[in-house]
């Protein structure tokens, strides 16, 4: 039985339709873009070999290897797409697998595919492919430890845009929602990570001319790095602050617009991150966030459990 | 050896499942957009667009519960939404005891989880539904159709076709490693984690080669066959006049369901 | 080491029209590798000849050239055709190449779109596209399959459809690389009725040498890249020395 090995497909009716519609515009803009670019770049052969890939990633999902106390390492696969097929390639590849994902299987929704799309499709890709580009002259070890900390950040990544995503659409607050995500996710992408360099280092092993840092046109500019770097920052800078000024953010996401008030009770600041005893302390925050991060990921995990012990 | 968890498509000859792929698809759309589009507590609207969900369960002749038993697929992620029953300000309706705390459950909270809830629920049937109907060749068809980029729909037509082929070959390598995964008295058996990784790595490069040198071969089959850079279809669907009445009929269903939800 | 025979020339049947003609066929691999040393042959219209040797020989190798997916030092012409860069597309109607492996050959989702995809790239006119698919499905009798799911076929059935989608285009020559490969008897043996009954010149590469003996009069030996003997497939057969030397038995 197909089951996904992130939750991050996000299904119809968590995100709102202004947060959909924006996904998809930003979504179809990048694909967009990579259509025309991989045009140029693979030829005759981008056919049957974007293909047969798309089917690869989806396969490989499925590899597992158990972590600790029954659960188990996944590959989501987007940093390694990037880094094997090329940056523009990888996002087509990837589109196509979670585009499938949710038409044939239910797993993330049909009006909410832009933004999964952008999260584990565009996102992971750019990250994992600039700064792989980034360290491209380098030793191997240099290499495959960086493509190992671009797995990982892909999927922190991935997991910091879901969360956005979510807070914005009203389903979840944002003191909750980003410790929550990071943190189930940290663990998640350390997997990803490890099998991601284990992959790797095989190819380089047995083939390293299917590299595409091996084919000179399919390799990406060097603005990957600036994408790459740019989208780690706002990972590493974003979440923390996040966490802790949840507040802060509302109030300028309000002010700017992004939230809009709903179609119900409006959604005032002050008593909502809080836990009720505690008060409006940083520590009731952030005692807010860890508890949510516990409950729901253990919970997650939980159920991940349970239906793979089904299937 | 057939992996049938792949197919989703059940084969009958209902009205639905002979109307035009691009009406489906469209009308399956149409019907999550309207969802979205509802105010969270419009119960009316909710019911009448559950109704209409049953209504097409009925015309697939699938059985009346089919895409209820297959909903629960969406349910883990609900999880994620859970929070909002504590944090949206409102009044209280209950409290309970957690751990050491006591979360406060407000109405507008629990307005909103309720609606999530249903509206995802309502959404993923359809979707469920709409592969229930049509056969996937021809949804890629209707996305064709409806504009997709061509490049786009031809790696999905090419993953679609060549997923249980590559699933089975993961299967094979899973097993592999389980025929060898033995254990020997007194000792640990398992291998450390990152060891365990590495092995999943190789599976996964291993994996990848094959593909790509089966690629290769595709592409010869391809050229073998005219192939030279430029895929041709052929879209062999034409709208008939019911499917004119059908997209007819969703619209104006579609708005009674809006309606509803604004009153 | 190759040994070297005469080629039997007495009693081949008289040629109508060369089909196929290989002379001086040398390639060898980016790698360095070298594949094929001189190979040169004729097929005549309505040739049913079976291509033998052990693996490694050069079987597939040459096969790909004759379409043109390999090109190496030599002249290769189909049907009078010269075999040159610029008419590949026209010569890829004319030469019917089926895969060793019939998932590589079936890349559609569905068997239509596969049997279409030829006659669709030639430019033909729609309908003349779809008289095609129904006439190459009915010609390896799975007229029943055209709009099933290729993932679902067995490889039998696979098989028959890959000689469909070849058959599609109206080719003067098959070329078939291990047919029989995979099946089990009962569709081993329909699949030898339908090459039996197929009046196509034939070219089939295989180690099944029951197969051989039953429907082709004429077999080619090759073996490090050269042919090695050539002629009726009964004296092959009985030439133990022969049939040892390069590996292969008698069935």
């Amino acid at each position: 039985m197909h089951y996904s090995p992130v939750p991050m497909h996000i299904p119809d009716g968590f995100l709102s339709l202004v947060v959909s519609i924006v996904c998809w515009a930003a979504s179809a803009s990048i694909i967009g873009l990579a259509i025309s670019r991989t045009n140029k770049a693979l030829g005759e052969k981008q056919i049957p070999l974007m293909g047969v890939m798309a089917a690869f990633i989806f396969a490989a999902q499925m590899i597992n290897f158990p972590v600790a106390g029954g659960t188990s390492g996944h590959l989501l696969g987007g940093a390694l797409a990037a880094i094997v097929l090329g940056p523009w390639a990888g996002m087509l590849v990837m589109t196509a697998v979670i585009a499938v994902q949710g038409l044939l299987f239910q797993d993330g929704g049909l009006l909410v595919m832009g933004a999964n799309i952008l999260n584990m499709g565009l996102v992971t890709t750019a990250i994992g492919y600039g700064l792989y580009r980034a360290v491209s002259g380098q030793s191997k070890a240099v290499r495959l430890s960086t493509a190992g900390i671009a797995a990982w950040l892909s999927v922190m990544a991935g997991a910091l845009f879901t969360a956005l995503q979510l807070w914005l659409s009203g389903t979840s607050p944002l003191g909750i929602v980003i410790p929550a995500m990071l943190g189930v996710h940290a663990l998640i992408g350390l997997g990803e990570a490890l099998i991601t360099v284990a992959a790797l280092s095989f190819i380089i092993q047995t083939r390293p001319d299917l590299l595409a840092e091996g084919s000179e046109s399919a390799k990406g500019g060097r603005g990957w790095i600036w994408a790459g770097g740019l989208i780690t920052l706002v990972v590493v800078l974003i979440s923390p602050l996040a966490s802790s000024n949840p507040d802060g953010l509302e109030r300028i996401a309000i002010n700017m617009g992004f939230i809009n008030a709903g179609q119900s009770a409006p959604y005032s600041i002050i008593p909502g991150y809080t836990l009720p005893f505690l008060g409006e302390t940083a520590l009731s925050t952030i005692a807010a966030g860890v508890i949510g991060v516990f409950v729901v990921g253990a919970i997650i995990m939980l159920i991940g459990r349970g239906l793979k012990a089904k299937s | 050896m057939h992996f049938n968890a792949f197919d989703r498509y059940h084969e009958k000859e209902s009205f639905l499942h002979r109307l035009d792929p691009r009406v489906k698809a469209l009308a399956t759309v149409v019907y999550i957009i309207s969802n979205a589009l509802l105010p969270d507590g419009a119960w009316l609207a909710f019911i009448s667009a559950w109704i209409f969900l049953i209504a097409a369960n009925l015309l697939s002749q699938l059985g009346i519960g089919y895409t209820f038993k297959r909903s629960i697929i969406a349910l883990p992620f609900a999880l994620i939404a859970v929070t909002i029953l504590f944090s949206m300000p409102g009044k209280p309706v209950f409290t309970f005891q957690f751990l050491m705390w006591q979360p406060v459950v407000t109405d507008a909270g629990l307005l909103r989880f309720v609606s999530i809830l249903i509206r995802s629920w309502l959404s993923v049937q359809m979707a469920i539904l709409l592969v229930a109907v049509t056969r996937f060749p021809d949804l890629i068809h209707a996305l064709e159709h409806l504009r997709v980029p061509p490049i786009l729909t031809t790696i999905i037509a090419f993953l679609y076709r060549y997923l249980f082929v590559l699933t089975d070959e993961v299967i094979r390598l899973m097993r592999a490693r389980e025929s060898r995964s033995a254990a020997s008295a007194g000792n640990r058996s398992g291998g450390g984690v990152l060891w365990r990784a590495k092995v999943a790595g190789n599976m996964a490069g291993q994996l990848f080669l094959r593909s790509y040198e089966r690629s290769d071969r595709i592409y010869n089959a391809m050229m073998s066959r005219g192939y030279t850079g430029h895929l041709y279809t052929l879209n062999p669907h034409e709208m008939k006049s019911s499917d004119y009445f059908v997209t007819a009929f969703v619209v104006a269903a579609i708005f009674i369901v809006q309606l509803n939800g604004r009153l | 080491m190759p040994v070297t025979h005469v080629i039997n020339s007495f009693e081949m049947p008289e040629c109508d029209g060369d089909v196929l003609s290989i002379r001086d066929l040398y390639f060898s691999y980016p790698d360095g590798h070298p594949a094929l040393h001189g190979v040169s042959l004729n097929l005549c219209r309505g040739d049913k000849a079976a291509l033998v040797g052990p693996n490694g020989a050069g079987k597939s190798t040459l096969m790909l050239h004759l379409n043109g997916i390999l090109s190496g030092r030599g002249e290769i012409e189909i049907a009078g055709q010269r075999l040159t860069r610029n008419n590949l597309p026209a010569v890829r109607a004319m030469v019917g190449l089926v895969f060793q492996s019939p998932d590589d050959q079936l890349f559609s989702p569905t068997v239509f779109e596969d049997v279409a995809f030829g006659p669709l790239h030639m430019g033909l006119p729609e309908t003349e596209v779809r008289t095609r698919v129904d006439a190459a499905l009915e010609a390896v009798r799975m007229s029943t399959y055209r709009d099933r799911l290729s993932h679902h076929l067995s490889v039998g059935e696979k098989k028959r459809i890959a000689i469909a989608t070849v058959l599609s285009m109206k080719p003067s020559l098959l070329i078939l690389d291990e047919p029989t490969a995979g099946l089990d008897p009962r569709a081993r043996r329909t699949l030898i009725n339908l090459l039996r009954e197929l009046p196509i010149t034939m070219l089939v590469s295989t180690h099944d040498m029951a197969l051989v003996k039953e429907l082709f009069p004429r077999t080619i030996v090759m073996d490090e890249g050269k042919v090695v003997a050539d002629g009726l497939t009964m004296e092959i057969l009985d030439d133990e020395e022969l049939l040892t030397a390069h590996g292969l038995e008698k069935p």
